[in-house]
């Protein structure tokens, strides 16, 4: 009885990240919704019969009913089917945009970090002058030049979004690489990659999985945005964003609500799980934070 | 030893500024460059728009040469950033007219729509994170929270069309379309109250998501301050426990706060892109977006060139500020 109680307390670094996050009801709550939406859009045909891009030209802009259970938009196509379908390319966006800055951000961030000199100074000042810039003025100049595609979508925010990750790579490097268990590894003769990839990554792993599941957040409003203002995903490819280019009409803005605004809650709802799960998972892997008794 | 250190510093503070001020042209010049580079690698010719459509293309090649169109890219560069140097940005292709004198004409609205924005969130959020952190876990801390949440996890367009639909068309209670009532004009201050009214939607919009990132902000430096030793020590000593938060935990919050106020200015004129080409405000974004669905490219340039500055300087002022509040930032290189 006494050994269980010592077994139960004795807890490991995991367990007590798990333990700290399930604690947290809205990141749990965002983890249940993003589970939710990713369901419904990879296994979109499962959830309705009806096909994304079949038109019916009898039966445009019409309202909600049994059929049609968020109506039908300029073309006829079912906004609800529309809805699950657009979620695969907005989520797509996010998470592919997000390996990339991760691609890109943990080696950079990285290298200069560990090496610091000369190769730090010039990548921390490629980093200012990209972070500095005002993100969309540079993204739509981007996007236009370009063309909006959802290849280059991600490949837009990926090349904009990823000095954050370096810059947090970096810092954390920087701390580590001071402590006496590097020093024991170089004295153990490994080599820098070696000290990297085993002693270094995993103590970054935390830092970089919060600001990771963040920046998925940031990677789908951005996709909102630009296919909003026509320079992202091409229709006829539903994706939230250019679902919400129908409010640029000023009638359908007005009087049909149901062929926008379902969109930008699809956004909204989505954006608003992962952050609360990033931020659930942020204080989770923080050591500093203790298990709160009640709450 | 009082004297010796700030003499010290004084030194050390001239010698920090020169080598900021140096690092800050160097980021203009880097800004300009992959500006440059983007913009030039447009496809289509812009001054195709231009001429009339029968125009002898030998005559448009010999133009053509002329304005340094086949120039090398570093020459096209070097002589844009020159002339740039003498506030001459060139000709806007799409308004036949000094990209200067339109940015000129412009950027008084997008200045309004800006500061006014930036005061509206910079006061709430400012309260609201204090009082969230002086009663931290209390009920209006959660609410205050869950809606900086929802701030910025919406994004500025949506809210813009929510507030266009709800506000102005079925509530009728402002105007969401451009700068001044069409057709009416007003002098003097029924002119004034006009803009104000156009300025009410916009500005709301624009502040949602800065005053919710910068809730957040607030809120977080200040509770890590808060569980300091030294709030502890100012409250052993006698101050009660929101004394010691203000007189001690803001001044040291303060740093982080100035760092985020002006790293916040790429925001709002990122923001102003699209708040004014969703509410018609005749500013510079709107200009901006503009000119690139007609490929503008003096225009682009000019204005991204302004925004830049403008974003530089910022960040200068943002690290002069800091380290004149905390000199052990100086010290460090």
């Amino acid at each position: 009885m006494k050994k269980r109680k010592n077994e139960e307390v004795l807890l490991s670094a995991g367990q007590i990240a798990k333990k700290k996050f399930f604690q947290n009801k809205m990141a749990v709550l965002g983890l249940i919704v993003i589970i939710l939406f990713v369901i419904l859009s990879v296994f979109a045909p499962l959830f309705t019969k009806l096909d994304p891009n079949q038109t019916d030209l009898l039966n445009i802009r019409g309202c909600p009913n049994a059929e049609h259970i968020l109506g039908t938009d300029d073309l006829g196509r079912d906004i609800f089917t529309r809805l699950l379908y657009g979620g695969r390319i907005s989520i797509a966006v996010g998470v592919i945009s997000m390996a990339l800055q991760l691609a890109i951000g943990v080696t950079v961030g990285t290298l200069a970090g560990y090496f610091g000199g000369i190769l730090d100074k010039i990548v921390m000042r490629i980093v200012d002058v990209i972070m500095c810039f005002p993100f969309f003025v540079i993204a739509i100049a981007l996007a236009s030049v370009l063309g909006g595609s959802m290849t280059n979508l991600v490949l837009i925010i990926g090349m904009l979004m990823w000095p954050g990750i370096a810059r947090i790579v970096r810092s954390q490097v920087l701390v580590i690489k001071e402590n006496e268990f590097i020093m024991g590894a170089r004295a153990l003769g490994l080599n820098w990659l070696e000290i990297i990839f085993s002693h270094v990554l995993p103590n970054i792993a935390s830092s970089v999985l919060v600001a990771s599941t963040l920046s998925v957040a940031s990677g789908i409003l951005m996709e909102a945005t630009l296919s909003f203002l026509g320079l992202g995903v091409n229709p006829p490819d539903p994706s939230w964003g250019n679902m919400l280019v129908a409010a640029q009409s000023m009638s359908v803005l007005k009087n049909q609500w149901w062929m926008w605004i379902p969109a930008g809650t699809a956004v909204v709802l989505m954006v608003l799980a992962v952050n609360f799960f990033g931020d659930g998972l942020r204080d989770a892997l923080d050591a500093k934070s203790k298990i709160s008794a009640g709450d | 030893m009082q004297i010796y250190s700030i003499s010290l510093n004084e030194g050390k503070m001239k010698k920090y500024i020169c080598k900021r001020l140096g690092i800050a042209v160097l980021m203009l010049l880097g800004v300009t460059m992959i500006i440059f580079a983007i913009i030039r690698l447009q496809p289509g010719n812009p001054f195709l728009m231009m001429v009339q459509f029968d125009t002898d293309p030998a005559f448009m090649e010999q133009k053509l040469q002329e304005i340094g169109y086949y120039d090398p890219l570093p020459i096209q560069y070097g002589k844009w950033l020159l002339r740039a140097l003498h506030f001459d940005l060139g000709y806007s292709i799409q308004y036949n007219a000094p990209v200067a004198n339109l940015i000129a004409d412009r950027f008084g609205n997008t200045l309004l729509l800006a500061l006014t924005s930036f005061a509206i969130s910079t006061v709430i959020a400012i309260g609201i994170g204090v009082l969230s952190a002086l009663y931290p876990n209390s009920i209006m801390d959660r609410i205050m929270t869950l809606l900086a949440f929802i701030g910025v996890s919406i994004p500025v367009f949506f809210f813009g069309l929510l507030m266009i639909k709800v506000l102005g068309y079925d509530l009728k209670l402002l105007p969401f379309s451009g700068i001044e009532t069409i057709g009416k004009h007003y002098e003097g201050m029924a002119r004034a109250k006009d803009i104000a009214k156009h300025l009410v939607l916009p500005a709301l919009t624009s502040a949602l998501t800065q005053t919710a990132s910068l809730v957040r902000y607030t809120r977080a430096s200040l509770l890590e301050t808060v569980s300091e030793d030294y709030i502890k020590t100012a409250m052993a000593k006698g101050l009660t426990r929101k004394q010691a938060i203000i007189r001690h935990g803001m001044k040291n919050a303060k740093l982080a706060i100035i760092t985020v106020l002006c790293n916040r200015i790429p925001d709002l004129l990122s923001g102003a892109l699209i708040v004014e080409t969703i509410f018609v405000w005749p500013g510079i974004g709107m200009l901006n977006y503009q000119a690139i669905l007609k490929q503008d490219y003096p225009m682009i340039m000019g204005i991204t060139l302004m925004i830049a500055v403008i974003v530089i300087i910022c960040n200068l002022a943002a690290d002069l500020l800091y380290s004149a509040a905390d000199p052990r930032i100086r010290c460090e290189e």
